[in-house]
């Protein structure tokens, strides 16, 4: 476990740790990088730009107006792990996909964690993201969670933590493969000096990966189609983009409703069918007859049919339970209750400020760590407590004494740094990683995802809400 | 298989990237009248502005019609649902939503084609710029134009987006022979004074046909070859036969591949036969005014029948 006070130590850097030289895995892209013209280069990152800007690849922030659509910023330094590292994480990440599943499989059943007193009832039953409606419904094939991106850092050569379970709807995955693809476009010769594992196969194997899990009575081809809030969502892009590489329709919830005992969407020529939704729209707006009532983004009556078996819906609702930040805490216990063995990966020690001791050591140590809001996500309403001023601390003490069990705390990890590109070149900055995983009859993890670089120098927070933004992420084929 | 919201889309991508395009050209034809000074500009801004149909949102800002002022509203105005910088937005977005449906290649032409008018339409136009601006607009409708027919499939999704193409220039068709109507009628035009002679040149601008005019039929304006031109000349791209040939062959298409005949097949198929077989001189006899009311009446009424019958909604 890093200490506190790590910030004062120095962050491990991926290319180049210290004075003896780059490593291995950075070697080849080293080699090429010495005989760049730096012009050549900025024109480079100048192309990046208008590519990305051109084919929309954009974003929108929420709370701010007339900026409805951003680009997230993107390096054109690739992030490189070897085959080993990667490995040896994907088998972590395994284990770790295996577990979430098999606890949420258990909690909407049999309870047996709770009942041998691993994880505390309170936890589950006071939690929001816990849908009774899903007790004792099996999804087809038992898959819970299908689509994960797990969030991983880094403090050191053999040191790799998981962040955060991003179990609900994940998103990203459409970044890592646009950033591929304009780095293929931007640097073709790269890629025939150097061996790195393809990742454009994602969306066809998302979409077998789909099909695997349709309904059990289902003969045939299943429809599949990918649920979006609709455009003026924040991730409205890739939603788009993933239902166009898949070649499956892109539906809102008022192109649905149940007839006959499915879901079927509207089309020129009537209703027609549908077998597995891929949904990005949030489990309370999914049924506004089940959840909300006001939902006007899901399809009424769509938990009945689900219910009966006559859907799949991927992710399955109520898989927020296994991500939250509360249960957060308890995942190495988790991994080991379900698969008789140790994480391979570790998690960050973690604080539970409802716990009296844990919130006066919060409330003591608030200048060396990171204090999250239980349910939130995307950076926002986060304390990082060795950048923020005096009077952010003395406000957020205040909310955490109002509230303690809506937050955790972490230590500030000294998180590895890659190099970025700028007017100076190359320059470290911190990152992180979002592999994504698939989950059918099999798992499967795309070698590479998403990296995102904080691009101020100093700052941890890589969130592209909060002006991070991202690289081609590649896995050497050695 | 295409999603009703889909088609929707489509349909009103394609007809505000033509109201866009329709925007330019009736500007282009009033920057052109005014130049030549040969009547009162601004009965003839009054007609353009009449002509893009928004003649009373117009009133309701504008006291008076003159270059600057109509201009601005038909061209840049957020506030004028049809300007031709509100239609490009209202195209990108309905593009967004159906991006799945469209290649890479006309999203993107689509997309910079919005970009580089939000662009060249952030601060009002300088006169000595306006007609660059135009060339821009007609530029950038011309590139989605070429990358929609050089890479789309001929589909149930071109079909749709074509529809809206066709309903939407028969409309603006209609609408600019409508409000020039009068200059066209034999006790006026018999006169054949300089003029007159401008006005049907402007008619014949506003639809970029005053050249091809010229090959078609004589040097001379005629008003019978004017309205035969726009109304009943089939090789025409802008004329009333033109577009409903396409819409019923569009149609048609949806017909044989859904095996399912509609009302509005009935629609498009009743017009085009009036078209087929009316002459010029039926049209004048039986006049020009009613026969163009009754065809803007039905061409809407065929939109609406076309998102009815194919569960647009």
């Amino acid at each position: 476990m890093v200490s506190q006070g790590s910030m004062r130590l120095v962050a491990f850097d991926e290319m180049q740790p210290d004075s003896t030289g780059v490593r291995q895995s950075y070697a080849a892209y080293d080699r090429w990088w010495q005989q760049q013209d730096p012009a050549r280069l900025s024109e480079k990152m100048r192309d990046a730009e208008r590519v990305f800007r051109k084919t929309g690849i954009t974003f929108a922030v929420y709370g701010e107006e007339e900026a409805a659509e951003r680009l997230i910023p993107f390096d054109i330094v690739p992030r490189i792990l070897s085959g080993t590292e990667w490995r040896r994480l994907t088998q972590g990440i395994e284990q770790r996909v295996q577990a979430l599943n098999a606890f949420l499989d258990d909690i909407y059943h049999r309870q047996e964690i709770l009942r041998a007193g691993r994880v505390p009832k309170r936890l589950i039953a006071e939690n929001e993201a816990f849908l009774p409606e899903m007790i004792g419904v099996r999804p087809p094939a038992g898959v819970y969670t299908h689509i994960i991106g797990v969030d991983i850092v880094r403090t050191a050569e053999n040191e790799f933590f998981v962040l955060e379970d991003n179990a609900r709807t994940p998103s990203g995955v459409s970044y890592m493969l646009e950033n591929r693809e304009t780095m293929m476009q931007l640097f073709p010769e790269l890629f025939q000096k150097i061996r790195v594992r393809p990742v454009e196969n994602y969306p066809q194997l998302l979409r077998q990966s789909l099909a695997a899990v349709r309904p059990e009575n289902l003969r045939g081809t299943p429809t599949i189609a990918v649920l979006t809030p609709g455009s003026y969502n924040s991730a409205y892009f890739e939603h788009a983009f993933l239902a166009d590489q898949m070649g499956v329709e892109l539906v809102e919830g008022h192109d649905l409703r149940v007839v006959d005992g499915h879901v079927a969407m509207r089309t020129t020529e009537g209703y027609k069918q549908i077998d597995v939704l891929y949904r990005r729209v949030d489990d309370a707006f999914l049924d506004p007859l089940t959840f909300r009532p006001d939902s006007a983004l899901g399809v009424p009556g769509i938990m009945d049919v689900y219910r009966a078996g006559n859907i799949t819906i991927a992710n399955a609702p109520g898989t927020g339970i296994a991500d939250d930040k509360a249960i957060y805490s308890y995942m190495p216990d988790i991994v080991e209750f379900y698969t008789g063995r140790k994480a391979i990966l570790q998690n960050i020690q973690t604080w539970r400020c409802s716990e009296p001791d844990s919130l006066k050591y919060v409330q003591e140590n608030l200048k060396d760590l990171v204090v999250k809001e239980v349910h939130g996500s995307g950076g926002y309403g986060m304390l990082v407590g060795p950048t923020a001023t005096k009077k952010e601390r003395e406000d957020f003490s205040k909310k955490l004494a109002a509230k303690p069990s809506n937050y955790i705390a972490q230590p500030t990890l000294s998180l590895s740094t890659c190099p970025i590109m700028t007017e100076a070149g190359l320059s470290p900055r911190h990152v992180d990683l979002r592999p994504f995983v698939l989950v059918s009859d099999r798992i499967q993890i795309v070698p590479g995802g998403l990296t995102r670089v904080a691009l101020k120098q100093g700052s941890l927070v890589v969130n592209s809400s909060q002006g991070g933004g991202t690289k081609d992420t590649w896995v050497l084929d050695d | 298989m295409l999603l009703g919201r889909v088609a929707n889309g489509l349909y009103w991508m394609n007809r505000y990237i033509e109201r866009a395009e329709n925007m330019a050209r009736l500007v282009d034809a009033g920057l052109r009248m005014a130049l030549t000074r040969t009547q009162s500009a601004e009965e003839e801004w009054k007609s353009v502005v009449l002509s893009a149909g928004v003649d009373f949102a117009f009133a309701a800002k504008y006291g008076e019609y003159t270059s600057e002022t109509v201009s601005d509203f038909l061209i840049r105005d957020t506030t004028n649902p049809s300007s031709a910088l509100s239609s490009m937005e209202t195209a990108r977005f309905n593009a967004r939503m159906v991006r799945t449906a469209l290649t890479r290649e006309t999203w993107e032409a689509i997309n910079e084609a919005w970009m580089s008018l939000k662009r060249v339409l952030a601060n009002p136009i300088d006169e000595r710029d306006l007609p660059s601006v135009l060339d821009t607009i007609k530029r950038e409708t011309a590139l989605i134009r070429g990358c929609f027919y050089g890479t789309m499939l001929r589909n149930e999704i071109f079909d749709f987006a074509q529809i809206g193409t066709y309903v939407e220039r028969a409309d603006n068709t209609a609408r600019i022979l409508d409000v020039k109507y009068y200059v066209l009628l034999p006790s006026v035009s018999w006169v054949g004074s300089t003029l007159d002679n401008s006005q049907w040149e402007s008619i014949l601008r506003s639809v970029s046909a005053h050249r091809s005019y010229r090959w078609v039929y004589d040097a001379a304006y005629k008003p019978t070859n004017i309205a035969d031109y726009l109304i009943l000349n089939g090789r025409m791209p802008r004329s009333l036969t033109f577009c409903y040939r396409f819409l019923a062959e569009h149609l048609r298409f949806r017909e044989e591949d859904y095996g399912q005949r509609l009302p509005c097949h009935a629609l498009v198929e009743n017009t085009l036969t009036k078209l087929k077989v009316s002459s010029v001189k039926q049209i004048f006899d039986e006049g020009l005014h009613e026969f163009l009311t009754d065809f803007i009446r039905d061409n809407n009424r065929l939109g609406d029948e076309v998102a009815a019958s194919y569960r647009f909604h």
